[in-house]
Formats: structure tokens, C-alpha cells, sequence
């Protein structure tokens, strides 16, 4: 799955493939007969210990793309689940809303109104971004457009002045405070539904899902019938033809990008999706075709004499008896092609995303945003986390079927 | 039209034509060209069943040889050819400009760290969890989340790893947790971990490492499970302890698989470009071969080094393609 987890990952290796692991079966006592408490415990122990270490990276990612950008810069995502002290920059309510009390002007209000951060408490606060910290709660800060403010540590505030207060906003004040931990689907809102936003996902998201469809479907009945040939159809040259097939399953895509590119500007399909379905489906097919091969071969000869004695065609057996058989691994082959076409960067690099950049895919997309916006965390990882949820959905609901797939694949 | 509208379109056509390529190319063979009917039927019948299987391979091989045959032959000749001079030939002058690169040996020597690094502690660590889990009664759990990564596009890994080495300025809260321990433990100042040469290669490659373990492991796994017991059992009578059986009984059975497991993961190794990409762009001595070969391509735009390049990737693949086609064609006999 992909230059990207690698169809070569899954080659050869298919053959042997992931078999027992989720077939359940054996029972944990089985083994060492005479197996320690102690070693259970210490087993038990550093399996959690690599199980954590393995998804904390994964839930750094997807926590921080439910925080706004003060919180992830504020504090490492991991005190998110905990209260900190952050330095907030809030404003007081307008001046229209100024009462006059006697020979003074009034603005009073609670700063925290419109948040709803109730039962925050403020440490420090201030008035400039210089000096943030430069007053306890209670005291009393002269403006430098004139007047003064009084801020309590609940964030209730009172601003008075001799003169009326103008302009259309509040004055700025800095405060630090404990907040409650918080978390926001902002960002999703911001990245996939925001038509304003040019560097939102929705469009890349479409796009690599337009990429993806054709160039799962079309290799799957190419190469099942060359899988069929190849596995139950006699004629010289078959061993040939599988090694050679096999040997293509290691070729380094990187050799094919010239001279394809070259082709492809040649014959006038140019930059695009056609050139990308193209693509995707020259280079997945000896995967396909080594993984149907290895099923279909190991389907009962029984069913397929039978049929030929019965005066059924080849083309009968194959899309009425083989074709059906063969589900396991045509989806097993899905999920892996699927997987593979979604996460790959290159070939869309290569093959699709002109100067335009109207055709541009998600890993293209979140590449763009590493150089532009390095420290954005929180568009970062909300990218990130689009692109990564699906294949994450199909790993989780499908994980099941790949596994039989590729496990029946290998019974020879 | 629309991309999408574009995409259902070129998949029912596609399907549709292949469908109709099928049984078209059948129905001439059987009704019109050999028809299994008449004073040659028999004959027929059996030429009609040996042109067959080429009708079916038809569209496979030619997509084959046009996609993954020709281009391995393209680009030998393009590597021999200097594309400002309209593309004559130069000889090996692409391959001497590519040695006298110092980028280019940047790269070899990383690639070639790689591939000591990358499988060899993807392999040992999934072999360490295949057997640690194997037991375990929530080992399938475990396992399902240590495979996970498998699922994330190499991009999508290097953001968070990006994230895991971040730096934010001396004095400030550190939001990358590897910094955040180095403070705490007493550093000095965040480093930037990603500038720090030599060693960045190998925080690069922990990306890789914690993608291919979950690989390693599932089919190692499987592997474990395919020996027998009574091997073990026999073992532990002869009173082995669990060191010994791991290492003396367990680990020699599957040995084959290891080895398909370590190649694999070679081959990998040998074609990655999209984390050094992502993270680095082969910075600060970071570069590796197919990101070098990327950057002739499309950066400097010379089609002749870039493709000496990726002969030379070729050239390292080329011993596992030989052993593969050998251990196949071993199996069919």
C-alpha cells in the first residue's frame, strides 16, 4: 500500500500473510506449560507499554486537530486533558454600551460574558501586549487612551473615565488564567466546509476520491481473467509468463515516471485523471494478478472438470463459477489497491496535479501545508486527520476480510 | 464535466469495455474462426483452446509491458542520453555528472543506512511483538493497533512525527514530546531535531520503522502459529526455558519467513521518498536516492541524471527480483 506503504509490502509476503493472527482460534494458555506469573506480568507489561508508545503519536495528531490554535501553543497536547494557564487576549464590551453615572463614564461587564467560561479564575493580567502580566486581580490599570480599568479575578471588569468613550471597540486586555480543558470542531468546520478557505480540503478530498474509484475498479477484471488463464488454462509459456509478472512486482515505480510522463504528453492525455487511472492501474495489476492467481489456483479442480464436462465454455466457468469463488481475494485486492491509490503522493505528483493546482490531492495538499504553514498545528493535524480517516475506517471495518482474503491466497 | 461525474463515467466504460472485449473476443473465436462445428470440429475445438488463454491475457500484458517493461527499457536508454542536446547520445556522461554530485553520495550513504536500520528493527521488533501478543488473551487487540499504521499515508505519518519533534522557541511551552522530555530531564535549549545532521537520518527512519512493524509482525505471526507444538512441547520437557525456546526452536523454524519479511521491507526501503519529502526535502544531509532522483526530474529538470538515478535504484532492487523469480519458479515445478 503505499511508495506509500508499498504493494511490495504485501507481494510476496502475501503468500504467507497474516494467517493466524485474528483468526482467534488458539487459546492463550496453550504453550508454555509451565510459564511464570511473573513473566505474564512482564509480558502483559511491555506489550502496553509498545501498544502506547505505538499510538501516542497517532493521538497527539488527532487530539490536537479538536484544539484552536492558542491551546496547542499554549501547552503540549498531552496536559490537554487538564486544566493550564493560558494567556488569552479578550476585549470589554463596546462603548455604546457606556453609562453615565455622575461626572463619569462607565463600561462594566464580566470579560468572560460572551465565551461562557464560567468559574475561570484570572492570575495576572494587563493592558499592553507588552506587559501582560503586569497586574494582581483587584487592581486598578490606567488606559492609555485615557481613563481606567478595575478587573476582578472572575473576570468581572469596571472602566471608567471623565471623557465618553469612542471609537467601535473595547480596549484590549491581557489576562492569564486556568482554563478548563476545551475542545472544538472549529477546525473541521474551517477546512472542510468553508468555501472561503483556498487552503481548505474539500475540493483535495474530492479529488483524491475521483482518483481512487477508477483506479480500484479497472485493474481487478483485467487481471482476474489474466489470473484465470494463468492459473487454470494450459499452454506454452505459462511458468514464463508468472515469473515474469513476479519480477514486475518489484520494479520501483520510480523507473516508469519519465518515460509514461513522456508517453502520456506524447499521445495527448497530458497531466490529468485519465493519465492517473492510467497509471494506477499499469502499476497495480501485478499485484493483482500474483494475488488472484495464487486463489484461483488453489480452488477446487473438482468444480472446474465438472463444468468443462458439463459443456460450459471457458468464459462461462470463468464469470459463473470462478469469478464469485474468487471474492475473497478480488476484495482483498480492493483494500490494498485502494489503500495504496488514496495514500500515494508521487503518482499524482507526477501523473496528475498540473500548474493549475485545481486537481490537486490530499497528501499534495498537506505537503503544500507543511512548507506554508510549518507551525499551524491545528490546520496541520485537521488535514492530516481528513486524508487519514478514511483508510483508517476501511483498516478497522475490513481488516477481517483482507486477512482471509490474502490467507486463502496462500493455500497451495 | 465534472471529476467525479468524469471518474463513474471512465469506470462504467471501463468495465464496460473490458466485459464486452471478453465476450466479443470469445464469441469470434468460438463462432466464426474455429467454429466447433463441421468436418473440423475436434480440431477445432482444440485451437480454439489454445488461442484462448491469449485472448484473456491480452489487456494484462499489454498494460504490463506498456506501464512496467518498456519504461524499465526507457529509461536505460534515456540515462544514456542528454535531453539539451535534443536527446543524443552522451555515453555515460549522465552517470560520471551524477558521481561527481556530492548530493548524490549524500543520498547512497543514507540509503544505505536505511537499509541496515529500517528492517532490520522493523523485523526484530515485529518478531519481538508476534511473540509477546501471541499469548496475550487481548494479544489481537494489541496487534490490530500496532498494524494500524499501515493504514496512514506515508504524508499523513510524517505530520505526526512533525509533530512529535517539533521546537518552539527557548523560554516558551514545548508542544513536541520530544522535547518537552528533553527540557524536562534537564536540556539545555529545544533542539531542532530535524537540522541536527547525521542522527535527523535516523529520526526520519523511525517513521518507516513505526509504519513496517505492524507488517512484520502480522506475518510473523502467522508464522509463529504455523509451528508445531510438538516441538515446543519437547522443548520444555528437555527443560528449555523461554530464551532458549524463542531463540534455538522458534526462531530457526521460520526462518524463510523472516527473510521474506527482511526483503520486503528492503524493497520498501529502497523506494522511499514521500517522508524524506515531506519532512525534510533531503535538507541538512538527509537526502536519499529517490528524492534525489525526484528532484533531477522536476527540479533541475534533467530527464538524464534523474533516470541514471533510478537505474540505480534498479540496479539495488535487482538481486531480491532475481531471488523472487527463482523461488517461484521453484514452487511451480
Amino acid at each position: 500500500m503505499t511508495d506509500t506503504p508499498d504493494r511490495g509490502s504485501f507481494q510476496r509476503a502475501a503468500s504467507q500473510l497474516i494467517g493466524g493472527i485474528f483468526r482467534g482460534g488458539r487459546a492463550a494458555a496453550d504453550g508454555f506449560a509451565g510459564q511464570k506469573s511473573s513473566l505474564v506480568w512482564v509480558t502483559n507489561l511491555s506489550v502496553i507499554l509498545i501498544v502506547g508508545l505505538w499510538l501516542f503519536p497517532t493521538v497527539g495528531l488527532f487530539v490536537s486537530s479538536f484544539r484552536t490554535a492558542d491551546q496547542i501553543a499554549s501547552s503540549g497536547w498531552w496536559k490537554s486533558m487538564f486544566s493550564a494557564e493560558q494567556n488569552l487576549v479578550l476585549r470589554t464590551a463596546t462603548p455604546d454600551t457606556q453609562v453615565r453615572e455622575g461626572e463619569l463614564f462607565v463600561i462594566s461587564g464580566n470579560l468572560f460574558a460572551e465565551d461562557g467560561r464560567d468559574g475561570t479564575v484570572i492570575s495576572v493580567w494587563g493592558v499592553s501586549s507588552r506587559a501582560i502580566s503586569e497586574f494582581e486581580p483587584g487592581a486598578t490599570a490606567e488606559l492609555r487612551r485615557g481613563g481606567a480599568i478595575t478587573l476582578e479575578a472572575n473576570g468581572d471588569y469596571r472602566l471608567v473615565a471623565d471623557e465618553a468613550f469612542s471609537g467601535s471597540r473595547g480596549p484590549r486586555v491581557f489576562v492569564t488564567a486556568e482554563i478548563a480543558p476545551e475542545f472544538t470542531f472549529e477546525n473541521y468546520r474551517l477546512m472542510l466546509f468553508d468555501e472561503n478557505n483556498v487552503e481548505g480540503m474539500a475540493r483535495a478530498f474530492m479529488n483524491t476520491l475521483t482518483v481512487t474509484v477508477p483506479a480500484t475498479v479497472i485493474p481487478i477484471l483485467v487481471a482476474a481473467f489474466a489470473a484465470y488463464a494463468l492459473a487454470w488454462m494450459d499452454f506454452p509459456g505459462r511458468a514464463l509468463l508468472i515469473a515474469f509478472v513476479v519480477g514486475l512486482l518489484v520494479v520501483p515505480l520510480q523507473l516508469a515516471l519519465i518515460p509514461l510522463l513522456k508517453l502520456h504528453l506524447n499521445i495527448g492525455i497530458g497531466k490529468g485523471y485519465l493519465g492517473v487511472w492510467l497509471a494506477h492501474t499499469g502499476f497495480g495489476l501485478p499485484l493483482a494478478i500474483y494475488l488472484l492467481r495464487n486463489y484461483m489456483a488453489g480452488l477446487p479442480r473438482d468444480i472446474i472438470e465438472n463444468a468443462r464436462v458439463d459443456g460450459a465454455t471457458e468464459f462461462q466457468i470463468f464469470t459463473k463459477i470462478i469469478l464469485p469463488l474468487s471474492f475473497p481475494a478480488l476484495a482483498s485486492f480492493a483494500i490494498l489497491q485502494f489503500l495504496w491509490t488514496w495514500n500515494d503522493l508521487l503518482v499524482a505528483k507526477v501523473f496528475l496535479i498540473d500548474a493549475t493546482g485545481q486537481t490537486t490531492v490530499m497528501t499534495n495538499r498537506i505537503v503544500e501545508l507543511l512548507g506554508t504553514r510549518g507551525g499551524n498545528w491545528e490546520i496541520l493535524a485537521t488535514a492530516a486527520f481528513v486524508s487519514i480517516v478514511m483508510p483508517l475506517a476501511v483498516f478497522f471495518a475490513m481488516q477481517r476480510y483482507l486477512v482471509r482474503g490474502l490467507l486463502a491466497g496462500s493455500v497451495k | 464535466m465534472h471529476p467525479a461525474v468524469q471518474g463513474l463515467a471512465t469506470i462504467v466504460i471501463g468495465v464496460g469495455a473490458c466485459l464486452t472485449y471478453f465476450w466479443a473476443s470469445n464469441q469470434v473465436l468460438d463462432r466464426f474462426i474455429f467454429p466447433a462445428k463441421g468436418p473440423n470440429a475436434g480440431r477445432n475445438i482444440n485451437r480454439a483452446n489454445q488461442v484462448r488463454p491469449w485472448l484473456f491475457l491480452l489487456p494484462a500484458l499489454c498494460a504490463l509491458t506498456l506501464y512496467l517493461a518498456y519504461p524499465v527499457v526507457e529509461t536505460l536508454r534515456l540515462s544514456l542520453t542528454d535531453r539539451d542536446q535534443g536527446g543524443a547520445f552522451v555515453g555515460l556522461a549522465n552517470y560520471a555528472q551524477m558521481v561527481s554530485e556530492p548530493k548524490f553520495w549524500e543520498a547512497m550513504r543514507n540509503n544505505m543506512l536505511w537499509l541496515i536500520v529500517v528492517p532490520a528493527v522493523s523485523t526484530a521488533l515485529g518478531l519481538v511483538v508476534a511473540q509477546l501478543t501471541d499469548r496475550l488473551s487481548w494479544g489481537n487487540i494489541a496487534k490490530s493497533l500496532v498494524f494500524m499504521p499501515m493504514a496512514i499515508s506515508f504524508v499523513g505519518a510524517s505530520v505526526i512525527w512533525k509533530l512529535v519533534y517539533d521546537a518552539r522557541p527557548p523560554g516558551t511551552e514545548q508542544i513536541g514530546i520530544l522535547n518537552a522530555l528533553y527540557v524536562w530531564f534537564g536540556g539545555s535549549d529545544p533542539q531542532q531535531w530535524l537540522t541536527i545532521p547525521f542522527w535527523n537520518n535516523f529520526l526520519l527512519m523511525i517513521v518507516l520503522i513505526w509504519i513496517q512493524t505492524g507488517f512484520a509482525m502480522v506475518i510473523l505471526s502467522a508464522a509463529l502459529r504455523g509451528i508445531p507444538e510438538e516441538t515446543v512441547e519437547a522443548a520444555i520437557v528437555d527443560g528449555a526455558g523461554p530464551m532458549q525456546i524463542f531463540f534455538k526452536i522458534k526462531v530457526p523454524q521460520i526462518y524463510s519467513t523472516i527473510m521474506v519479511v527482511w526483503t520486503t521491507i528492503t524493497l520498501t526501503v529502497l523506494k522511499v521518498f514521500d517522508i524524506v519529502f515531506a519532512m525534510t526535502n533531503g535538507q541538512w544531509g538527509t537526502q536519499v536516492l529517490a528524492n534525489y532522483m525526484f528532484n533531477q526530474l522536476f527540479v533541475a529538470n534533467d530527464w538524464g541524471v534523474g533516470s541514471a538515478a533510478a537505474i540505480v535504484i534498479m540496479l539495488l532492487v535487482s538481486p531480491i527480483l532475481v531471488w523472487n523469480v527463482r523461488e517461484v519458479r521453484k514452487e511451480m515445478r
